[in-house]
């Protein structure tokens, strides 16, 4: 069995491209971990019909734990998703398209950084009564 | 491109890996613009769990988990053929590997998804 040719092989001459190669790989091991197990409570533990906004307060975030654990999920869902998806455009699209189609994922990126980690540091914390 | 397959194992788990990590891409964002609200405006953010909690909200939840869990164990398979470039012989069985694992894991999952729905 030879090499899969549809595997992107590791970039040559480091920088960069390495790091990004390097980090992909690495924050799809945490991701494997992070992201399975909040599907994992989130869906399956708890049923999304019992899940409101007071859920998020009271029960989700009211411990410093399980916030610090979203947003590491955040962190590496956003570098992993956006530089997926820069790779993506990248085999699509060439030149200016390219440029600015990789500009506006990486506004977007920066905007849902600014809103998750917002949310996950202004939300009070509701420790449920009784 | 993206859709003519033209055999090979190799291709088939890339246009996988490929689909399924963009539909997971396009669900954080709406997942993050959606925990923002709970913040800025919790009334909408009940009304959106409202519909994921819908008949089908739950098959587009179920569909999101398949997206992850064979992203997940295709990802760890590529990752296995990077770093231990020997062990690419064994992609194939690594391939059903994961699909057994799949299939387990998403009968279970689906269950619990799915449950609520007849009074469960």
């Amino acid at each position: 069995m030879t090499r899969s040719a549809y595997r992107r092989a590791k970039p040559q001459g480091g920088g960069f491209e390495l790091a990004v190669w390097y980090l992909m790989r690495l924050t799809g091991v945490a991701l494997f971990v992070l992201a399975l197990t909040h599907y994992l409570i989130l869906h399956v533990l708890y049923d999304p019909a019992l899940q409101n906004a007071d859920f998020i307060t009271t029960v989700r975030w009211s411990s410093l734990f399980w916030r610090a654990f979203d947003w590491t999920l955040l962190m590496m869902v956003l570098f992993h998703a956006f530089m997926g998806v820069r790779t993506v455009i990248g085999d699509y699209t060439h030149g200016g398209v390219r440029a600015a189609l990789t500009m506006g994922l990486y506004l977007l990126a920066i905007g849902l950084f600014v809103m998750g980690t917002v949310v996950v540091l202004t939300l009070p914390t509701v420790v449920p009564a009784g | 491109m993206l859709l003519r397959y033209r055999g090979g194992i190799g291709m088939l788990a890339w246009a996988f890996h490929r689909i399924s990590g963009v539909a997971i891409w396009a669900f954080v964002i709406l997942h993050v613009v959606d925990i923002y609200l709970v913040g800025g405006n919790p009334k909408a953010y009940d009304e959106l769990l409202a519909i994921y909690a819908s008949p089908i909200g739950r098959v587009l939840e179920a569909l999101l988990g398949a997206a992850l869990l064979y992203h997940a164990l295709n990802g760890l398979r590529i990752i296995v053929m990077d770093f231990w470039p020997s062990l690419t012989r064994y992609q194939r069985q690594m391939w059903l590997t994961n699909w057994v694992i799949f299939a387990v894991l998403g009968v279970i999952v689906s269950y619990f998804i799915f449950k609520p729905l007849w009074g469960g």
